[in-house]
């Protein structure tokens, strides 16, 4: 009967979705009634005389109060952010990793958000901090931040990834075992809430040759990057909120631009200059750490989107599948700097078949987008692989293909199908297929 | 009567037309101070001229001043050789002078570094395309510990001292706003701007809709 209702989708024990919700419809629609009815049938039970002798300790005492601002359970103190350690041992140039198997839906928790600064975070004081506007315009702007708080704030949920994220996988010759917050913990999730910067760069009045804009940050290394004026003409944001609180410092506070779909590094924090230009300033991380070395020496810069990715992230990289066979759902995340994620497939044996994974609601554009799949592990050996394809078109490629590209030392915008391999014991590992 | 009846009809008319147009006035008034915030406060040139630090490849905004290889050569050893290494190759921090990549004849030990400092797989001298960016970022955010202590003469002079790592220069060269422009660096013939092709990309594919239709 349970055999004939969860139907096969691909091999390696992958399910359909919905004929597995419908067998669950069938048991819970007859378990309950022969449940009751037996009920009825039994003894009246015997509780002991005070009913607290046998209940948990926190049942039977009052509670504590609520704190002026809540922080997660002491039990989940382990989940925390990861620092590299790879980068130079100074504080101030830090990439803190977001755990990223540890968590649920599409919304990165403020605190966890990962977080990569190279010159540390600057301590400004919210009253002496200004956004100003000069260089190709007719008249050049300043603004406090009580001014832009007055002007239209508008909010959407997108992704942030940081050019660098999997970079490992990118390359090392061998496949690392490292987890999923090691390998993928430099992407997350925010609502962010701001001021549409055409609104601020109309009222500044844009010459005909503006073409570029040079963003700078207010921080200790006045971090700086080009940003063709058409993105910030069309969805660009002055963030002053990250999921319905103010920019936590480490993100950007007071203000933070926000490019939806590109590049970490281009969302300059902390920003507080824009300079008009007719062309782009070749700034030291334009110039250097995030461009893009390809296979024949030549150089690209200014490869602004992060193009389609997805992980699975239960289960994955140094976990451990607690039965040595039976049920689990495979779970992950999709994400597309190119607009919407149109479908996820996932396979169990190693690439040879597919199946599309369900996608949980809502599915936006430049957004995390969660999928899952059930999987009925059979306890051999297994791969499990997902493949991410965007609206545009755009699908992920396998890690040979994305090779092709780029030389070999090549590092940022990698965004090919993720392995991970499980063996007879459950234990999950990084490999290259 | 007839008369007065036409009269009387002129003036509602014209009432009519005089309200409507009033009407209009405010709605048109309406419109235009909900599309112009105008909240931004004028930025005075003195302002400008205080935080406008980025230089561009063309060399504007280069300041006067200048440094020779010896002066950078003493400050460099002073206060950056802890981070960048005696030879601007060990590490920790960003490579600055010699090759991209995993191996170079120059240096046996580089794979072993790297293993340690992923980022020293790229280097300044053979990655960055303008030698302009080399002054900028010095005087904008070096050192690590004290960004924008060091003054013009001394970011020239730090600069050519990058440059004399990297055999770019000879060692006499004195570097000023009109021998930095003379600098070519070798990547600057390898790079490729991937927004301009992706632009021209889409500007083609609106074209080719546009021909459909």
């Amino acid at each position: 009967m349970k055999n004939k209702t969860l139907k096969s989708v691909a091999a390696g024990g992958l399910l359909d979705r919905r004929s597995f919700i419908l067998s669950g419809l069938a048991l819970s629609s007859t378990y309950p009634l022969a449940a009751l009815s037996q009920a009825t049938l039994e003894k009246p039970r015997s509780m002991p005389d005070n009913i607290g002798s046998e209940l948990p300790q926190w049942m039977k005492v009052p509670g504590y109060g609520a704190s002026e601002y809540g922080q997660p359970s002491g039990h989940e103190k382990h989940i925390k952010r990861y620092l590299e350690k790879n980068t130079p041992e100074t504080s101030i140039f830090s990439i803190w990793h977001t755990p990223i198997a540890n968590q649920r839906g599409i919304i990165t928790p403020s605190g966890l958000h990962f977080s990569v600064s190279h010159n540390g975070i600057p301590d400004i004081s919210p009253e002496k901090h200004q956004l100003m506007i000069h260089g190709l315009v007719d008249k050049p702007l300043k603004f406090d931040i009580e001014s832009l708080m007055r002007y239209p704030i508008v909010s959407n949920i997108n992704f942030l990834e940081c050019a660098g994220n999997t970079a490992p996988n990118a390359v090392s010759f061998n496949a690392l075992d490292q987890n999923c917050q090691e390998l993928f913990g430099q992407i997350s999730g925010s609502e962010w809430a701001g001021i549409p910067l055409k609104y601020l760069l109309q009222e500044a009045g844009l010459k005909p040759n503006a073409k570029w804009v040079i963003v700078e940050g207010a921080d200790g290394g006045s971090h700086a990057r080009s940003i063709p004026l058409s993105k910030l003409l069309d969805d660009a944001i002055i963030a002053m909120y990250q999921n319905g609180e103010r920019l936590r410092p480490e993100q950007g506070y007071p203000m933070r631009l926000f490019l939806p779909g590109w590049e970490g590094n281009a969302s300059v924090k902390w920003v507080h200059r824009l300079e008009v230009t007719d062309k782009p300033a070749f700034t030291k991380d334009e110039s250097g750490l995030y461009s893009d070395i390809l296979e024949d020496g030549r150089i690209e810069r200014f490869s602004f989107h992060m193009g389609v990715k997805s992980v699975i992230t239960h289960p994955s990289g140094k976990q451990q599948l607690p039965d040595k066979k039976g049920f689990y759902e495979i779970s992950g995340l999709a994400w597309s700097g190119h607009g919407k994620i149109k479908y996820v497939e996932v396979s169990a044996d190693g690439g040879l078949t597919w199946a599309k994974a369900h996608l949980d609601s809502p599915v936006l554009s430049k957004s995390l987008t969660r999928f899952h799949i059930p999987w009925q592990w059979q306890g051999h050996e297994s791969t499990i692989l997902s493949r991410a394809t965007d609206e545009q078109g755009n699908v992920q490629p396998t890690r040979d293909k994305w090779r092709e590209k780029y030389a070999s030392y090549s590092f940022n915008h990698y965004n090919a199908i993720q392995a991970w391999h499980i063996d007879r014991d459950g234990k999950v590992k990084n490999v290259y297929v | 009567m007839f008369m007065s009846n036409l009269i009387r009809q002129l003036y509602v008319v014209s009432i009519f037309l005089f309200l409507s147009i009033i009407s209009i006035n405010a709605c048109a008034g309406e419109t235009t101070s909900a599309l112009k915030i105008n909240l931004g406060q004028a930025l005075s040139q003195s302002e400008i001229n205080k935080y406008a630090i980025t230089i561009t490849p063309d060399g504007k905004h280069l300041p006067k001043g200048q440094g020779s290889v010896a002066q950078g050569r003493k400050l460099y050893n002073n206060q950056c050789q802890m981070c960048h290494g005696e030879n601007g190759i060990e590490g920790p921090a960003a490579r600055l002078a010699g090759t991209n990549g995993w191996i170079s004849f120059s240096d046996p030990l580089r794979i072993l570094r790297i293993k340690k400092y992923p980022v020293l797989l790229i280097s300044v001298g053979e990655l960055w395309p303008y030698a302009t960016t080399i002054f900028d970022y010095i005087r904008r955010a070096m050192p690590h510990y004290a960004p924008k202590s060091l003054n013009n003469d001394q970011a020239y002079a730090l600069t050519a001292y990058i440059l004399y790592l990297n055999g770019l220069i000879e060692e006499k060269i004195i570097v000023d706003k009109n021998s930095i422009l003379e600098i070519k660096m070798p990547a600057h013939e390898l790079s490729v701007d991937a927004w301009k092709e992706e632009s021209e990309s889409n500007k083609n594919i609106r074209k080719n809709n546009d021909n459909d239709q």
